[in-house]
Order: structure tokens, then sequence, then C-alpha cells
């Protein structure tokens, strides 16, 4: 087993119950993903991706298999255990950027640094270090309503970095933003992978989010369909190596 | 990885007190409309139970007195004299019915006000939040809300119920002010007004707070 895997996913199934039916929406994933890394998962609405995004992030829990962390298993752990894992280990950025709307920017970053154990003042320090560095230092004390689609992600950014994480999870990050602001936001992600080593792992429909990955891993009907390095994948308008995604 | 994998994963530090309260303060302010149109529910559920309430004790106290001329003025205003001395029914239906308005009252108010952040809890959650702090804030919020909200859901229940008093007694009403009765009702609707808002508000919280990340935030708004 290489010390480079930070997350290692083992025969995760989810099956999902509505009445007497059972949907399947994993059908036995498995997967190292490297420390480091930036990879996308891509898949239509419906292949299960969405899930097994949640069950990588600690967010949800498989019905069957094993997600492991750094070396641990997230099936052994208390409740209280998760909580600091998705405090110190993982960031989470979402597609509808789910701030707090009754907080600041600042206050939004600065709740994720009080859960890991800061003070007060010293949360708020950290907070605008790091919205200062993801360029929203002048728009501390504004709330999510005052803000655009491109800065909300922003300070989702910051908020989901201001721990120091080793794994950033990015459902369809760029899912609810222009095409320029889609760029910058991959762009940052990139950025922060290089400058901070963390590991970025983003679900999405958005070709641009190729050019920035390591790793793509197309996901459909609930497995892994196909797995590729980006040297090994040829990118034409509206499909990439054949397949169009929908 | 060996090394790693070895080391315990700690427990999450739980939020003190002092923090929770300082961000609950910060969401009531500005959440202040909303914050204040629950409040209201309150308000209104327990002024209505308190009024029922003082109005009753009044009257019973009035009847106490035996006065003849009182007692006319107590036919006038509808009060069943010689029903009200016993077990009254129809004033105990009525005090049950306006005790019922006021629990549905202020658990609509409380319930609403949580179940349209169940996808903030979720989120928060995500950050690394314990389940006690959720369940911490929603305590402090649904407290300050309901007995502030309480306080003055009764005093307003009982300036209304006297000021009636006044325009249909006069000076009767305070010839024998059930002091001791009035006390008791103002008491048990400031218990039920801050038990109530407080259960209404944090069940929820807790029940939210409790299922897994991406559950609470797939809950529909």
């Amino acid at each position: 087993m290489s010390t480079d895997i930070i997350i290692r996913a083992e025969g995760l199934t989810k099956v999902y119950r509505m009445g007497v039916e059972e949907v399947r929406a994993l059908r036995g994933i498995s997967i190292d993903i490297q420390r480091g890394t930036y990879v996308s998962i891509m898949g239509p609405s419906g292949s299960g991706k969405s899930t097994f995004f949640n069950i990588v992030g600690g967010l949800d829990r498989p019905t069957a298999g094993e997600v492991l962390l750094d070396g641990h298993r997230f099936g052994d752990m208390s409740a209280r255990q998760m909580a600091w894992i998705r405090c110190h280990k993982i960031g989470y950025i979402f597609q509808s950027f789910n701030l707090i709307p009754s907080m600041t920017a600042l206050e939004n970053v600065a709740i994720a640094r009080i859960f890991s154990g800061l003070t007060l003042a010293a949360a708020r320090a950290d907070a605008t270090k790091v919205l200062e560095q993801v360029g929203l230092g002048h728009r501390l004390h504004h709330l999510p309503a005052q803000l655009s689609g491109g800065q909300q992600q922003r300070v989702a950014i910051a908020r989901a970095i201001v721990n120091r994480p080793e794994v950033v999870l990015a459902d369809e990050p760029t899912g609810n933003l222009d095409l320029r602001t889609g760029e910058e936001i991959i762009q940052l992600l990139g950025q922060m992978k290089k400058d901070l080593n963390i590991t970025v792992i983003a679900a999405t429909h958005d070709m641009k989010m190729l050019s920035a990955s390591d790793t793509v891993v197309w996901i459909s009907d609930g497995g892994i369909q196909r797995v590729a390095r980006r040297d090994e994948i040829k990118i034409d308008v509206g499909t990439i190596d054949g397949q169009t995604l929908a | 990885m060996a090394e790693q994998a070895q080391r315990e994963i700690p427990d999450q530090t739980p939020v003190p007190w002092g923090v929770a309260l300082i961000v609950s303060w910060g969401s009531l302010r500005r959440r202040f409309l909303r914050a204040l149109i629950t409040m209201l529910g309150v308000v209104l559920g327990i002024a209505f139970l308190t009024y029922m309430r003082v109005n009753n004790d009044i009257v019973h106290a009035l009847i106490r007195l035996k006065d003849d001329g009182l007692n006319v003025l107590l036919q006038k205003a509808g009060v069943d004299i010689y029903a009200a001395q016993g077990t009254d029914t129809m004033m105990i239906l009525l005090i049950g019915l306006s005790l019922i308005t006021c629990l549905v009252g202020i658990v609509n108010a409380m319930l609403m006000s949580v179940t349209e952040r169940i996808k903030e809890i979720g989120t928060l959650k995500c950050l690394g939040a314990e389940d006690s702090f959720i369940v911490k804030t929603y305590f402090i919020e649904s407290s300050l809300q309901g007995v502030i909200g309480t306080a003055l859901g009764a005093l307003i229940g009982l300036l209304i119920s006297v000021g009636v008093a006044l325009i249909s007694y006069g000076h009767w009403v305070f010839a024998g002010f059930p002091w001791m009765a009035v006390i008791l009702s103002l008491t048990l609707a400031l218990v039920i007004g801050s038990l109530m808002s407080v259960a209404a508000s944090i069940l929820p919280a807790y029940w939210a707070a409790r299922k897994q990340p991406v559950d609470a935030m797939r809950v529909e708004e």
C-alpha cells in the first residue's frame, strides 16, 4: 500500500429504499485517491456521482463498504470523531454555496475556525487572512445576499480551507456560476491545491474542470466506468474521448 | 501510513456556551424581523390564554362579593352568576380552548423557525459542528424569544383583561381584586410559554442535528 493514498474507497454500495422499491445508487465502487492530486468525478445526473461524493466526504453512510481517510475507517468512528474529521481534515464546497445567510463573509469563515477550538478573536483574525487570500479583503462585513455568486463561492472556498484540511470536496462548484466566474473559481481551486498541497475532489459536469484535473473518474450507473490521467484524455469540442456528457 | 493510521482520531472540541451565546445573538439580531414574527406568535398565544384566565379570576372574585348592584352589572356583562359559582363548564371549555390555541400557535411559530433553517444545520455539521452546538444555539435563541414573548404576552393579556373589567364593572374590580389567582394565572402562562417555546424549537433542531449532514441539507425548505 502506498503511503500517498489519502482516500481509499472499498466496495461502496448505497441502496435507497423508496417504499417497497430499492434503488441501487452505488454498486460497489473501489478507488484509491493519491494525496495532493486534483480528481474530477464526472458523470450524468443520477449516475451515483453525488452519492459517491457524499459518502467519500463523510456526509452520508454507505449501505456496505468502507471509506478510509489517511488510514482511518469512517465506519469505526463515533459522531464526535466524525465531527472532528469534518472540521480538521475535510473542506466542503457546494454548488449552491451554502453560506449561512445571517452571517457576514467574515463570520461564515470564522465559524469553521471556531469549531476547531479557537477563540473568537483568533478565529476572526485567521478568517480575515484567508478571505484576503481569495481576494475578498474588501468584502469582509458583507452578508451573502450582498455578494455576487462568484464572491459567495470565494467565501465558501475560504471557509473550506481555513482549517488547513487535507482534502477539499467540491460538488459542482461552478454549477451556479457564469463561464468566466467559473473559470476563476477553477483557477483558485487549482492554486489552492498547489499552494497548500490539498487533495481536491470535484464532482462536475463542467469540461473546464478537466484542464485543472490530474485524474478524471467517470461514474455511470452506480459504478466506475473509467479512470484516466489527464494526459490520457483527448478533448474534442462537445465530447471527451468520444463520450458526450449529459 | 502505519504510524498515522495508529494515531487516534480525537473527539471534536465542544464550543463553549459563551461562544454559542454570541453566535445565537448575532443570528437573532440579523434575523430581527423574522425573530419578531416568531415572537409575535408566542405573544398572541400567551396574551389570549392570560386574558381568558385573568378575566375568569376577576369574575369569580366579583361574584364572591355578593353585592346586588354588582350582580346586575355581572349579568349585563353576560355572566351566569349561579353557574359561575360552581364549576362553569362553559368557562372551563373556553380556557381549555384558549390553552390549545396558545399551544398550537407557539409550536407552529417555533417549528417553522427551525424547519426553514434545517439546511443551515446540515451546513454547520459539514463544518464540524457537533450536535450539542446545534442544540445549544437553538436553546438560547428559543429561550430568548420564548421568555421575552411570553412576558410580553402575559403583560398584554393582563392589561386587556383588567381594562375590559374596569369598563364593565368600574371601581368594583379593585374592591376584591384576586391577587393570588391572577399571579397564579400569570405564572402558569409564563411556564407554559417558555417551556413550549423551548421544546418546540429544541426537538426539531435535535432531530435535524442527529441526521447525516447530507440528509439535513436535502430536506425540502
